[in-house]
């Protein structure tokens, strides 16, 4: 707001002065000598956002609840030795007893299994759409940052086109018109769910990557570094990046969480991820029909209980992520 | 209820020479996770009606945060004063209740502040703003106190004031907003007028019109003024008492023309040798070397001695005596203080 | 923002149409679709015609509101006639849920930053987020079944009736009640530490006033605008909401039509739900302009 030129050394100091004494208050459970010891120490903003991030029982709950997720989705056969396709008709609907500790459901399947291998497709869904959204936003933001001109209008106006299509609706559509029938292959029916909303969502990324490389371009060392000839993959690897990496991370894996939810979004709608496949969008789907719903709470409040949690997880990570390498955000 | 307790004296006429404010040791500290900043460490002036008063030091002297703490407007927490009175016409302001202190800001004591494009509300048109104090603390109608809010607005010369005041503060020149503030200010005949560098962000031309309108206004209405800077060009015109602030600490007090002619506090010196050139308008004060102390951390003994181009072994242990007295009027606080020493001044 | 219009109904046009594949592909239930269908499916979307061209006809039709006859000869546009009343109450509902819990809750916490009000706002709010709509959907359903709540709350809104809709539309509004109230904290959070709210306490005015008057109208205005666009999100949102409640409004007709494999329906339906979208995104911008007299006049 104020102009720093303009703006006297009383205005400043103030600002300064607030700034520090609203962190002061955010953080209150800090001590201020474990405060001022740190302050003194030279960090690298790696370390010290590590720092910042391990003191929050917040970060520990999210990232420990995101490791039993990954080793569930890895390694089910860690958590149960059931299968969850085998299945007994004349044992449908059972309420949760030892030999079936989340009941069973409609078609007299192991809820708990189930619900074990139902992770597999939220983490696959999940990382695979975070990685694709990540490479292709990263490269397409440089690349409009970097060059600007004609290509950055070009690049931004299609980003802006693709971040106006809302990802539901989107994905309803391109879904439809890639239809997966019973028979088609496990791998295929998750990539297409996954092209899709990274086909969507690769502007939010891109949006940041540029914005970073804007913000670093007019610094002197790298106007010097191009003077003395750096080839620009060497200006982006060892400038542009490292500045922007950390509002990358936040968003990453704050959107992950989201892209999660929008699996199963799509999956409860039936046209996300198809039965065979065992997934916790389509066990919802199945447990909401009115029928089971007072018959069977069981099948829904399993996989919903899940799924939140692994959403919740992703998405208080994130901002922990957000809130370490940027204090001043909240 | 709604009866003022204010005491009746307060309603009286002012005379010149009566004392407005008098300040008395007092401290404001800010209580920070890094720690305690001790941002004014025992300052004590007196403000008369009629005077002008400057209060000039650099960045982190504490300048501001006094007049916040006179006005009561400090950020609290981290803010707070932990010692001294404010004596406004011989009520401390610091023990009224809130409800009390309430109607002195803004109509017996005013503010103007240095950056009038963040210091007005973006999303009201100025006139609103002006009239607002009228409906406020006088209970005028919508109407009529913007009537009054147009006078105000064409006594600081704003042209066109009627159709300005529907405007809002990014559509007006930096001047002008800063015209909008001074008029926002005296819309209620305050008795004492903080202008906070008020010129700071202007123009050196612009600046110069502001200060004669701030200087006019005062000699109409006999306020007292205390005008808050670091630009000592400034003060040479309009200021008739001047007190400089180091590191939270007052140590200097003299009429405007002994200062400039027999600065006592090394400090002083090192202020009017540094005085801005017209083409320097707004920067730091380039004559005295190092940088102003961090609160958090004050040095030992005099807080100026790392700086001080005549500081002894003492200077480092010792703190100086809060006040010599020079003279009526004068005092400093320094272990070296003559007041016609020539602190190596044409070395 | 009409370029962006326009390239968004490009970019769903070329993903049914123009893609690799048979767009006729599961047009025609669960059947193969006869030659004749196929055949004149063809010559409608203009399939033999370059791409730009098909792309141009597809526009003027979507323009004259023709969104294509289904499988089972009825006009799209004529279906979704019928049922926007619903969908626009359902999210009218939801809106208002949003102004008042979403605001209340975000000045709250605002007004209360760091202490035990404000965490509980930020940290429900973090638990809503994670919660995905279908979930709070059939939970909240679930606990009404449970609690026997079904006269005050019913859990299926076939009628569409306004007390039918009230359960539905907090189910809608909740992820954005929670946006709200976070959007608001955080503006007010910023805006108590602006410089022009120094100058209101200098003037004298009561607390109350300083953020009743001074303070909230600049922290409400990104916040209005959030609801704003949040009502083309909560259309397209609906589409859940609706499945959940058996709601017959555009969302429920979608989800019936990507059940009936009537791709006509649903590509139709979908494309009418982003041009709300898109629109009601155009109708905020312009609004912005009226809200904050700094942008509208620069």
């Amino acid at each position: 707001m104020t102009d720093p030129i303009h703006s006297g050394p009383e205005t400043m100091m103030g600002a300064v002065a607030n700034d520090i004494a609203g962190e002061a208050v955010e953080r209150q459970e800090e001590a201020a000598a474990e405060a001022s010891a740190v302050l003194d120490k030279p960090h690298s903003l790696g370390s010290d956002a590590w720092w910042q991030m391990r003191r929050r029982p917040m970060f520990w709950f999210s990232a420990g609840l995101i490791a039993l997720f990954i080793l569930m989705a890895v390694w089910p056969s860690l958590f149960t030795n059931g299968d969850p396709r085998y299945c007994d008709l004349t044992q449908a609907r059972h309420k949760p007893s030892w030999e079936h500790w989340f009941g069973t459901d409609i078609q007299g399947c192991d809820v708990y299994a189930r619900t074990i291998h139902g992770a597999r497709s939220s983490i696959l869904v999940g990382v695979f759409c975070t990685a694709g959204v990540t490479v292709i936003g990263s490269i397409v933001g440089l690349l409009a940052g970097y060059f600007g001109r004609w290509l950055d209008v070009v690049l931004s106006r299609v980003g802006e086109i693709f971040f106006a299509i809302p990802t539901l609706l989107g994905g309803i559509v391109i879904l439809y018109s890639f239809p997966s029938r019973p028979g088609t292959p496990y791998a295929i029916v998750v990539g297409k769910v996954v092209i899709a909303i990274t086909l969507l969502q690769w502007p939010t990324i891109a949006r940041i990557m540029r914005a970073s490389v804007l913000q670093v371009m007019p610094h002197e060392y790298v106007t010097a570094a191009r003077g003395l000839g750096a080839r620009p993959g060497r200006i982006i690897v060892s400038h542009i990046l490292p500045n922007a990496v950390a509002g990358v991370i936040a968003v990453a894996t704050i959107n992950l969480g989201v892209y999660i939810a929008l699996e199963a979004t799509l999956s409860f709608l039936g046209i996300g991820l198809q039965p065979p496949a065992i997934s916790w969008g389509i066990a919802i789907s199945e447990a909401s029909k009115m029928g089971f719903l007072t018959s069977a709470p069981h099948m829904l409040l399993f996989p919903s209980l899940f799924l939140s949690l692994t959403v919740l997880a992703f998405i208080m990570l994130g901002e922990v992520v957000r809130d370490a390498l940027d204090p001043r955000l909240r | 209820m709604a009866q003022t307790k204010h005491p009746a004296r307060w309603s009286e006429p002012v005379e010149v020479g009566d004392v407005l404010l008098r300040v008395e040791g007092l401290k404001v500290e800010f209580r920070m996770r890094e720690g305690v900043a001790r941002a004014i460490n025992g300052v004590s002036f007196d403000l008369a009606a009629g005077q002008s008063l400057a209060i000039l030091g650099e960045s982190g002297s504490g300048k501001s945060v006094t007049a916040q703490a006179i006005m009561g407007i400090l950020d609290s927490p981290p803010g707070f004063v932990t010692a001294g009175r404010v004596l406004y016409r011989g009520v401390d302001l610091l023990t009224l209740p809130e409800r009390e202190r309430r109607k002195v800001r803004g109509a017996h004591i005013a503010m103007i502040f240095q950056d009038a494009l963040s210091a007005l509300n973006p999303v009201f048109p100025v006139g609103w703003q002006i009239a607002e104090m009228m409906r406020v603390h006088r209970g005028l109608n919508r109407s009529d106190a913007q009537e009054q809010a147009i006078r105000l607005m064409e006594r600081v010369r704003i042209p066109a004031a009627r159709q300005r005041a529907r405007a809002y503060p990014h559509q007006f020149s930096g001047g002008m907003r800063q015209r909008v503030m001074i008029a926002m200010a005296i819309a209620l005949d305050p008795v004492v007028l903080i202008a906070d560098e008020p010129t700071t962000a202007l123009d050196v031309t612009v600046q110069a019109q502001i200060m004669r309108l701030l200087q006019e206004l005062q000699e109409e209405r006999q306020m007292g003024l205390i005008l808050i800077t670091h630009d000592l060009g400034v003060v040479a015109d309009v200021a008739d008492r001047i007190i400089v602030m180091y590191a939270g600490g007052l140590v200097e007090e003299a009429d405007v023309l002994d200062l400039y002619d027999r600065p006592a506090h090394p400090y002083s010196r090192g202020l009017l040798d540094s005085i801005p050139r017209l083409d320097q308008k707004g920067s730091d004060l380039p004559a005295i070397g190092g940088l102003p102390p961090n609160l958090l951390r004050l040095p030992t003994g005099c807080a100026f001695h790392p700086r001080c181009p005549v500081a002894q072994a003492r200077c480092r242990v010792d703190p100086p005596p809060p006040r010599v007295e020079l003279g009526p009027g004068r005092a400093a606080a320094c272990h070296f203080v003559v007041p016609d020493a020539d602190f190596g001044r044409s070395a | 923002m009409i370029p962006v219009i326009i390239g968004a109904t490009f970019i769903l046009f070329v993903l049914v149409f123009a893609l690799p594949g048979e767009p006729w592909q599961g047009r025609c239930g669960e059947r193969e679709c006869p030659t004749a269908y196929v055949e004149a499916f063809k010559r409608e979307y203009n399939l033999d015609k370059p791409l730009l061209v098909q792309y141009a006809l597809y526009l003027g039709k979507l323009v004259q509101g023709d969104l294509g006859v289904n499988f089972y000869n009825n006009h799209v546009i004529d279906e979704l006639a019928v049922r926007y009343p619903t969908t626009v109450k359902l999210a009218l509902i939801a809106i208002l849920v949003e102004v008042v819990i979403g605001i209340a809750a975000g000045l709250m916490a605002g007004i209360n930053k760091g202490r035990f009000l404000d965490s509980l706002v930020v940290v429900s709010t973090l638990v809503v987020v994670s919660i995905p709509v279908f979930v709070i959907g059939s939970v909240a359903q679930w606990s009404v079944l449970k609690l026997d709540l079904n006269d005050i709350f019913p859990v299926t809104a076939t009628q569409g009736t306004l007390k039918q809709l009230i359960l539905p539309g907090f189910v809608l509004g909740s992820l954005s009640v929670a946006y709200v109230a976070r959007l608001t904290r955080t503006n007010l959070v910023e805006n108590l530490r602006a410089d022009y709210v120094r100058t209101a306490r200098a003037k004298g005015l009561t607390t109350g006033r300083v953020i009743g008057i001074h303070t909230l109208r600049n922290s409400l205005i990104p916040v209005i605008t959030f609801i704003g666009y949040d009502f083309g999100s909560l259309m397209g949102g609906a589409i859940v909401t609706e499945r959940i409640f058996n709601i017959n409004g555009i969302g429920g007709f979608i989800f019936r039509s990507i059940n009936q494999r009537d791709g006509v329906s649903v590509v139709g339906a979908v494309t009418v739900l982003v041009l709300i979208y898109l629109l009601a995104n155009l109708v905020v911008d312009v609004l912005y302009g009226v809200l904050d007299p700094r942008i509208s006049r620069d």
